[in-house]
């Protein structure tokens, strides 16, 4: 039995050797996000897009072979920061992640302290960013969604009285909602005293609802996740509240909530920089290779941050000649300097031409989106 | 006309508390334990609707007697597998399982069903009131909801008072020793018990998500909390107290949203739990007992 067992055992040890010896060629990137939990589908969109796009770059046979480790964490900092360390552990590279605000904190210190280089597809805080010179976006910063979003009103003319309802407990809410306050009056928007719900009481939003019914709003701005607004959608439904309604990069997924009356999101204007209805090439084949990986499931914002993660993590690899023997430090050393040289852009599928500067915010141009027979179109 | 408005949304969001309360008012009375699972049995039943109701067509009625059933069954199960074995340990031990158990069935949900949140039809097929020409607006699952909660209150209250199982129960409730002695069967008490709590918490389930619609594993847990808040509130034992502590709670927590702060709600909310159980440890209707040492 032992002579068996220190066979096997053996077999074992060799086969380890065999699999990191091909392993070494390859740049290891991590990811991690919620996929599971209430925030769940961004995870999960990133995850499959960011798999899409690594097979596609290991593909094209080059210099360059990534191999992708995806870890869960449930939307929590403290499981999200477990999740980093075994990461870590598993030889990780450069950090593809974290996918949502609050956990992307603090992996984003850890990550700091490692001098790891982290792009995220999505948390879009300006505190991320602000972490350290590692830190990178692939989505707009929160203070840029605000700001655009009341720009766009105040151009469009969508509106001119103004409720806003957000969420107090969440960074990416009161995030949006401050720079938007503070444009709209700059370009002299109208807005209502902003109604509050956190995570805790968020069960019942009629409330807040009804408060900007009564204060005669005509247009409602939702900086906030889906879940929340789909109930804020049925709420102004239920009264017979005709309104329209404003969102950000939250909004997205809304459409794909199970058993929700798309009619309810009819005329929902929101801006986001993906459109999975887009023609162009790039755009119809990822949707396409998308579709095909999950049994149909049509990409969101959050998938298409993904998919740029990785495209931009593949031609600044290219660009800064690294190779899959690196340190993570040397790596991001070597990824800082070609991502904030001025002339490195990526024309990815959240925007064309899209630039870094030292900050670690990236420039791309917003799209106003508006939701028509259960779709996204252009609104201009 | 405002302030009526807010009124009717708040006991529209108490009665729901209200019906939960029921659940747990009853499990505590009986068994003397707390469900804190109680919250969750809830969400299953609003899963086994929504696949019923809102997936596969069925009658709203038929809807929420399979979730009955299926909650009864998981009630009993819990009961069976995880309470009975720790009758008689400390209430401690009982309180950390039923935590525990809590937790199983959140992550279990989210094993099941996925996380991403559902959004559910309301099982009321009828419509709400307009009154004063539309000024105020009572929807139908307002109406359904306290007409519910009031009828299952009375149908307990004369159950517990009225009937053989019912006055086994108050036997079992005063000294499970003696009740045993005069031949009752105190586990049969018990799993009755927990089967009745569990098929409130199914209509419970039902009615909580068709006036606030997203379905996922977590959504039974605040209002469980905040139901049992109510149960407290009112007396916890006593089950026309635990109707009264929900109205009260719902009222409570949708006027301060309106006229204090959106954000506060909840604060204000614990606070005036606390202040109620300074000025009456026992609750608004719940019994003093003097304990002998």
């Amino acid at each position: 039995m032992k002579k068996v067992l220190s066979i096997v055992l053996t077999g074992a040890l060799a086969a380890s050797f065999v699999m990191s010896a091909s392993a070494a060629e390859v740049i290891k990137i991590g990811g991690i996000g919620p996929t599971t939990g209430p925030a769940g589908i961004y995870g999960s969109s990133v995850q499959n897009a960011m798999e899409i796009a690594v097979e596609e770059v290991n593909a094209l046979d080059g210099d360059i072979q990534f191999e992708l480790m995806f870890e869960d964490d449930t939307h929590d900092a403290e499981t999200s920061v477990n999740a980093y360390n075994t990461l870590k552990d598993k030889g990780m590279q450069i950090l593809g992640g974290t996918v949502t605000t609050v956990p992307c904190l603090a992996v984003g210190a850890e990550a700091v302290a490692d001098n790891m280089l982290c792009l995220t597809p999505s948390a879009s805080s300006q505190d991320v960013i602000d972490l350290g010179d590692n830190m990178f976006q692939v989505c707009f910063t929160d203070p840029n969604q605000g700001l655009a979003s009341a720009d766009y009103i105040s151009q469009q003319g969508l509106g001119t009285k103004i409720g806003v309802i957000y969420n107090s407990a969440d960074p990416y809410s009161t995030g949006i909602l401050n720079t938007f306050l503070a444009e709209a009056e700059v370009v002299g928007l109208e807005v209502l005293e902003p109604q509050a719900f956190t995570d805790d009481n968020s069960t019942d939003l009629t409330t807040q609802v009804q408060a900007c019914k009564d204060a005669g709003a005509d247009l409602i701005f939702l900086p906030i996740y889906y879940t929340p607004a789909s109930q804020i959608l049925k709420a102004a439904d239920d009264m017979d509240y005709d309104v329209k309604f404003f969102g950000v990069d939250g909004m997205d997924g809304i459409l794909s909530v199970e058993g929700f009356d798309t009619s309810l999101a009819e005329g929902v204007m929101l801006l986001t920089p993906f459109v999975a209805t887009s023609t162009d090439e790039a755009t119809v084949a990822f949707v396409e290779k998308y579709k095909e990986k999950t049994g149909g499931q049509i990409p969101n914002q959050f998938a298409a941050d993904g998919y740029d993660v990785v495209m931009t993590l593949y031609k600044a690899c290219t660009e800064a000649g690294v190779t899959a023997d690196m340190a993570p430090s040397d790596v991001c050393e070597a990824l800082k300097a070609v991502l904030t040289s001025g002339d490195f852009s990526v024309d990815g599928l959240t925007g064309e031409g899209m630039t870094w500067d030292a900050s670690g915010a990236v420039s791309k141009a917003p799209r106003g989106m508006v939701i028509e027979n259960g779709e996204y179109q252009p609104m201009d | 006309m405002q302030f009526l408005t807010y009124l009717v949304r708040g006991i529209s969001l108490g009665s729901v508390y209200a019906l939960i309360a029921l659940g747990y008012t009853m499990v505590y009375g009986i068994a003397k334990m707390l469900n804190f699972a109680h919250g969750d049995v809830i969400m299953v039943g609003g899963y086994v609707v929504f696949f019923a109701f809102c997936k596969n067509g069925f009658n709203p009625w038929i809807s929420v007697l399979i979730a009955m059933g299926a909650c009864m069954l998981l009630g009993i199960t819990i009961e069976r597998v995880a309470y009975k074995p720790l009758r008689g340990t400390p209430s401690l031990a009982v309180l950390i399982t039923a935590i525990g158990v809590s937790y199983f069935l959140q992550n279990g949900a989210m094993l099941l069903w996925k996380s991403d949140p559902k959004s559910f039809s309301s099982i009321v097929g009828i419509n709400g009131l307009n009154l004063f020409g539309g000024k105020l607006q009572i929807s139908a699952e307002t109406i359904v909801t306290i007409i519910t909660s009031i009828v299952i209150m009375i149908v307990l209250m004369w159950f517990v008072k009225k009937t053989k199982p019912g006055h086994a129960m108050q036997a079992v409730s005063e000294d499970r020793g003696a009740a045993q002695l005069m031949g009752i069967n105190v586990n049969g008490i018990i799993s009755l018990t927990f089967a009745i709590g569990s098929a409130l918490a199914a209509i419970a389930g039902a009615l909580l998500l068709s006036s606030y619609p997203t379905l996922m594993p977590t959504t039974g847990a605040m209002p469980g909390i905040k139901a049992f808040t109510a149960a407290v509130f009112g007396g916890i034992g006593s089950i026309p107290g635990a109707f009264l502590g929900g109205i009260l709670l719902g009222i409570i927590e949708n006027l301060s949203k309106a006229y204090i702060s959106t954000q506060l709600s909840d604060a204000i909310v614990f606070l005036v739990l606390i202040v109620i159980l300074l000025v009456r440890p026992t609750g608004l209707l719940g019994k003093k007992t003097t304990v002998k040492v």
